[in-house]
């Protein structure tokens, strides 16, 4: 009979995976990561100046605020679409499908669910950046500087999380890149301008505005509102509630969905 | 558990009836494999004979619907990430980091493989001279040949100093002389102790690597033995080699089947295996080899 091996089961989620995961992300990322960067900014501040002064000229102030303030607040959920979601859809699915890179890593000692974790961890700290960029492009024309912008990257990184964990789960359900379409058009773009980014939700019909409620970019948009301009009530709460809450189920939809694409 | 079906104790690797169904498709039906410490073992089998299915299993990429899997001592898939620590493993399709360079694709997985800090640098040297690719650490892994590339995937397996290397096809695709420079690589590797499970569908690499091989079909081990045994067993010691047009190759196989003897189609011939020096026909000589076995026990050709 064979002698009982010493049994040293490794646990889930070990510190030592997830930061092998995130190193070769990071090598990585220093491989592109001006295209990257133009990308993730450059779409948002675009946004934010075409807003700025093609709907600026026509109202001076929107819900209160001036309409510069409005919208440079607003432009960080923009952002955290654009260099979360995005990137986390893409780039999943060419190292599933064209780099075979996720058979590398599950090779090593990483489960899916580090590999998951990690990646979108990784994202998420880029999103945190990434999102205070439009701002303090805004800053430049006029919208004041304020303590609570130090919590902008937090919750931008937050938000980030969730949007890149979702990402990484419609990659996981697409067979096809071109599969990303009916995300893209029938639920990403309705949520980028349906978030109170560019207008207020109360200027559309009840309907929007309960889905609106729902859509995780709003709560991010208020409470960057909220922090830039320390208007902070129980609201705030509600809002950081959502967006954790958000993050958590999209992480754990990311995992399960790649564990069926990866694990046969 | 009688003594045939109990693991085999000091084995690198040990399946008892390992089942994996994708489907209504069996693909791998109550495969029995062993990997003694030490050896160097080949897979062999034609497409779709569920090769790539039984390496994934040991990487608990694929979860058995059946059997007993052991790796390195520990159960699969449950302690697999255990075994993975202290294994490499080559894929047949190559995943390394293209816009990375050679030493960065190093690094990473010195990381993933969870080298000590201390100890990553040397390992990282130690890869790069396994790869023979020192010179070349700083050259972006777009830029190298298909075969540094090959040795490059063979060292990044090697940086933890694993006890057990997969190997799934390792000389796919590549020019005869550089087949050649891998080999001298793996028979290194096996030289120094390192256990290995090579899948591949070429004879001649497991004739000359592998101390011991199972031929896989349809999803089962159909031989197993050290590769002259095979040979002595399935083919003989000498086969015959006819030549002719096609009415008289099947002429031949019929003369063949009548004397109970094994042929196998070769192209423009007829090979009479276990022929052993018969006179009764007119033909070629030659020494048995791996490829004929293969050949008969799979009713498959070589592509």
């Amino acid at each position: 009979m064979a002698v009982a091996p010493v049994r040293r089961r490794l646990h889930r989620l070990e510190p030592t995976a997830l930061r092998g995961v995130m190193v070769r992300e990071v090598v990585n990322f220093s491989s592109f990561w001006r295209s990257s960067t133009f990308s993730s900014t450059v779409d948002p501040t675009i946004y934010l100046l075409a807003f700025g002064f093609g709907f600026g000229s026509l109202v001076s102030t929107v819900a209160g605020y001036d309409y510069i303030d409005f919208v440079g607040t607003g432009i960080v959920a923009t952002t955290v679409l654009f260099a979360g979601a995005f990137p986390a859809m893409y780039s999943t699915f060419v190292k599933y499908e064209f780099q075979h890179t996720y058979d590398a890593i599950l090779a090593a000692p990483v489960d899916t669910e580090e590999l998951v974790t990690g990646e979108a961890l990784w994202i998420a700290a880029r999103v945190g950046v990434y999102g205070t960029v439009p701002m303090l492009v805004a800053m430049i024309f006029g919208l004041n500087p304020s303590w609570g912008m130090l919590l902008v990257p937090l919750i931008a990184a937050i938000a980030g999380f969730g949007w890149a964990s979702f990402g990484i789960f419609i990659a996981a359900k697409s067979e096809k890149i071109e599969s990303f379409s009916y995300w893209q058009s029938g639920l990403l773009t309705p949520m980028f301008l349906v978030a109170g980014t560019f207008f207020p939700l109360t200027a559309l019909p009840e309907w929007a505005q309960v889905l609106g409620n729902l859509n995780p970019l709003y709560h991010c948009v208020q409470l960057v509102r909220e922090a830039v301009f320390g208007v902070w009530g129980w609201a705030a709460v509600g809002h950081l509630a959502f967006l954790v809450g958000f993050g958590l189920i999209g992480w754990r939809l990311a995992i399960r969905f790649m564990e069926r694409k990866l694990i046969l | 558990m009688t003594q045939d079906t109990a693991p085999r104790a000091g084995s690198a690797i040990s399946l008892r009836g390992f089942v994996k169904r994708f489907g209504p498709i069996t693909a791998v039906d109550g495969l029995d494999l062993d990997v003694p410490y030490g050896t160097c073992v080949g897979l062999l089998g034609p497409n779709g004979a569920g090769k790539s299915t039984t390496m994934k299993a040991l990487t608990a990429q694929v979860i058995p619907d059946g059997g007993e899997l052991e790796v390195l001592g520990y159960r699969l898939p449950d302690d697999s990430k255990q075994a993975r620590a202290e294994m490499g493993v080559v894929p047949q399709l190559d995943n390394l980091d293209v816009s990375l360079t050679v030493e960065q694709n190093l690094l990473v997985f010195a990381h993933l493989y969870r080298v000590p800090a201390a100890g990553r640098k040397a390992a990282v040297e130690r890869a790069l001279e396994i790869a023979i690719l020192t010179d070349r650490r700083h050259a972006k892994v777009s830029e190298l040949s298909g075969g540094m590339r090959r040795r490059l995937l063979i060292a990044r397996a090697l940086l933890h100093q694993p006890r057990l290397v997969l190997l799934d096809e390792p000389t796919v695709g590549l020019d005869p002389q550089v087949r050649q420079g891998l080999w001298a690589l793996i028979d290194a590797m096996r030289s120094e102790g390192v256990s290995i499970l090579m899948s591949t569908h070429y004879i001649e690499e497991a004739e000359r690597l592998c101390d011991e091989v199972t031929i896989m079909s349809h999803g089962r081990a159909v031989a197993v033995g050290p590769p002259r045994q095979l040979i002595a067993d399935h083919a003989g010691r000498e086969a015959l080699e006819v030549y002719g047009p096609p009415p008289r190759l099947a002429e031949v196989e019929r003369h063949a089947r009548e004397r109970g003897w094994a042929t196998r189609r070769t192209g423009t011939s007829v090979s009479i295996l276990h022929s052993n020096g018969t006179a009764e026909l007119d033909g070629v000589r030659r020494v048995t080899n791996l490829e004929d076995v293969f050949v008969l026990l799979t009713g498959e050709e070589i592509s």
